[in-house]
């Protein structure tokens, strides 16, 4: 069995919590206890149908106020795949929150009203889902029942959908019409629509191909944790434990470690349940090394012909998200694969409108919820790859050095 | 639906995919590989870490992946168990078995001791409980031995309030969770920044769910506490649950004790944790079970989350696991 995490963003509205809703109901994922206790709750509040959003909204103040506030982790599982669910609301003051939720999606679905249209929600999710590179992008054309099941609807949305996103870099994007309400094409195809001969939602969820999406082509191993036993078992062992964070190391490949540019090669990859022959990206694992040289936690192993660029002047892409704002020589904690720096703010080019993308180039500062693209210096050499490239290693958090809330997530961009 | 289909290789090829397909991790070690990068972080970035062990699965699942995370080196961290007193007895008697074979360093933590020292008081009423209790012993030992990362194994598909809470779980002076003030977390870079006195509570098991701690204990060929197994017990119904007998807890005039084939889904205190009728005596039986059930794990078997709809979330703010 697989692992997919997908992304869903939107208001309730939508009909994502009702999508939401179904694909755990029909996947059996909801259980007789939480549907009861959402009966009782929705029977309590007044509310004419059992509102299934207070499943996923778990705090006392979502339910108080009837929205979500939090990015909410739920999970089901069919024959084929687990899935996690990042669950974030949808408005233009939680767009930190679906930058979390994308941050680690294989796919995202964007949802859209048949009877509405594309609206600023739904480009400003697909331009977040992009920014964040999700690999896959899913359009579901929701409330298909209210607009008669009707082709020319569903096609004029994906033209013009498809029009937008020519503006953005989406590698995979599939366009399917649904009714989250009455099931159409979630789990089953739909009769309603005999004109869509695409898969079910759920079967897409199934089958869609995310083997490749991983970088498989450039090793990258950020090291964590030296172990060194200093055990009567194994006097002299000395391993490098991380995880592989862009392509595959294989026992005998010849490697260089940064910073020291020292080469040396692989002599062995031990797991607790035995040794490997090679070791790939997401796999955690100790690497043994032939030579005896010096490495420590934040060093990165590579290969001599691949290496990540090497720097301390670094240009991203910065999302920001707390409530203080970032302006031109602010110093801030940075954390990059397994280091930890300081980092001071350079430049900042220019805030980016996440509804129009229109670049507003005299900003000065970030606020909450800002997407921008800032330079920044930093204390220490960086070995990293372009986000585009690589999403580990091309990803970085900033933190405030007084109170140590995360208050940024930024993508590099680099020469690819 | 047959969610509950063992996978025991490593690596799944899948056909005519290519190279990246043959280079493509199951569920459970994709789970696993990211459980054991959250524990080696944690002790690569903290002075004083500490893993809590309760001799349930979650607990159990959580400290192999913490000798996976340094083998062939040791655990570099002690691990914590706080006693309510309340404990059943088979699962004390496992809980230092299996800290003993694996030569770690286990502290105990004691309500009672909490209580003889006047921080805590016994519940009065019908129905009186430790629960709660253990958050004042928890924090006293976090700031007695000043630990500054706790690792817990709650999952996210345990509980509502669970759902929303990151893997990094920070806590102010008080111990506090405030849920909507919590952290961004992206990708999978942690900020377990901090400042004296404050810690972080730590959750590598946060995309694990019920059926995926059964199928990695089959896999792996964990042992854990006989009464997670069917076996024949003294219980009576209360609050629709199956309470057991015992030196803590007794049966009311009215509630008739019988002698039946049951389990345990989870392990808390025997006052407050009930049974399921089962006769799953293995851990297949078991998977089969719980990829069958309709009831969560915490909804069938604890009294401590039906207090009120945010019980849970209530107990987490001020300190709770």
């Amino acid at each position: 069995m697989e692992l997919l995490r997908f992304a869903t963003a939107g208001s309730v509205d939508d009909g994502k919590s009702t999508l939401i809703g179904r694909l755990l109901y029909d996947s059996k994922a909801i259980f007789e206890d939480q549907l009861e206790a959402v009966e009782r709750v929705s029977t309590q509040r007044g509310d004419d149908y059992t509102d299934l959003a207070l499943l996923t909204d778990g705090l006392r103040a979502e339910r108080e106020q009837g929205i979500t506030i939090d990015v909410a982790y739920r999970y089901f599982a069919t024959p084929a795949r687990k899935f996690i669910i990042a669950d974030t609301p949808g408005h233009i003051q939680y767009t930190r929150n679906m930058v979390t939720g994308n941050s680690t999606a294989d796919l995202t679905i964007v949802l859209v009203d048949a009877r509405v249209g594309i609206v600023e929600q739904t480009r400003r999710h697909a331009f977040l889902a992009s920014l964040l590179r999700v690999p896959h992008l899913l359009v579901c054309v929701n409330k298909m029942d209210l607009v008669d099941f009707d082709q020319a609807v569903f096609d004029s949305i994906r033209e013009e959908f498809t029009a937008f996103a020519s503006r953005l870099d989406v590698a995979d994007m599939t366009f399917i019409p649904i009714s989250a309400l009455q099931g159409d094409n979630v789990v089953q195809r739909s009769a309603n629509m005999p004109w869509y001969e695409g898969a079910s939602l759920l079967h897409h969820l199934e089958q869609v191909y995310i083997a490749s999406d991983r970088n498989l082509i450039d090793p990258r191993f950020p090291v964590q944790w030296v172990v060194r036993p200093k055990a009567s078992s194994h006097p002299d062992y000395r391993g490098y434990a991380g995880r592989v964070d862009g392509g595959v190391f294989r026992v005998g490949d010849e490697v260089m470690v940064l910073p020291s540019g020292l080469t040396t090669t692989v002599s062995g990859i031990d797991t607790f349940s035995g040794p490997v022959e090679e070791a790939f990206d997401p796999m955690s694992v100790t690497l043994r090394l032939a030579d005896d040289i010096d490495i420590s936690r934040g060093d990165m192993i590579c290969r001599p012909h691949n290496r990540p660029t090497v720097g301390q002047d670094l240009d991203a892409m910065v999302c920001w998200m707390t409530d203080r704002p970032v302006k031109v020589g602010d110093f801030l904690a940075l954390k990059h694969t397994t280091r930890w720096v300081r980092a001071v703010v350079r430049d900042i080019h220019y805030r980016l409108d996440v509804n129009s993308l229109h670049r507003d180039e005299a900003a000065t500062s970030l606020g909450l919820n800002d997407v921008g693209r800032v330079s920044l210096r930093v204390t220490q050499p960086l070995f990293y790859d372009s986000y585009r490239r690589n999403r580990q290693t091309g990803s970085f958090i900033l933190a405030n050095e007084d109170n140590n809330v995360t208050a940024g997530a930024g993508m590099l961009l680099g020469p690819d | 639906m047959h969610p509950c289909r063992l996978i025991s290789a490593v690596v799944e090829h899948s056909s005519g995919a290519g190279l990246a397909g043959q280079y493509q991790l199951s569920n459970l070690r994709a789970i696993e590989a990211e459980s054991i990068h959250i524990i080696r972080e944690v002790a690569a970035e903290f002075e004083r870490p500490v893993l809590l062990f309760s001799g349930g699965k979650d607990s159990v699942v959580m400290l192999r992946l913490a000798q996976k995370a340094f083998w062939p080196g040791r655990i570099p961290f002690p691990v914590m168990h706080i006693d309510t007193g309340h404990n059943f007895p088979e699962v004390l008697e496992f809980r230092d078995r299996t800290v003993s074979e694996l030569g770690a360093n286990l502290l105990v933590a004691s309500v009672q001791a909490s209580i003889d020292a006047g921080r805590s008081v016994d519940e009065v009423g019908p129905d009186p409980s430790r629960n709660r209790l253990q958050t004042r012993t928890l924090l006293d030992a976090i700031a007695e031995y000043k630990f500054d990362a706790v690792f817990g194994g709650a999952r996210r598909d345990e509980e509502k309030a669970r759902a929303k809470e990151r893997v990094y779980s920070f806590r102010d002076e008080f111990g506090q969770w405030d849920p909507k003030n919590q952290r961004p977390e992206l990708w999978s870079l942690y900020n377990g920044r901090h400042r004296a006195g404050e810690h972080i509570r730590v959750f590598p098991l946060s995309d694990w769910t019920e059926l995926d701690v059964w199928q990695y204990v089959g896999e792996e060929g964990l042992d854990l506490p006989s009464i997670y197994y069917a076996h024949r017990r003294e219980v009576f119904r209360r609050d629709g649950m199956l309470i057991s007998t015992g030196p803590y807890v007794n049966a009311r005039e009215d509630e008739e004790v019988v002698e039946t084939t049951v389990r345990y889904r989870t392990v808390g205190d025997m006052t407050c944790t009930g049974a399921v009728e089962s006769s799953a005596d293995s851990v297949d039986d078991i998977i089969l079970e719980v990829a069958a059930s309709r009831l969560t794990e915490r909804g069938a078997t604890r009294a401590d989350d039906r207090v009120s709809e945010a019980a849970m979330e209530d107990r987490k703010r001020e300190g709770y696991f």
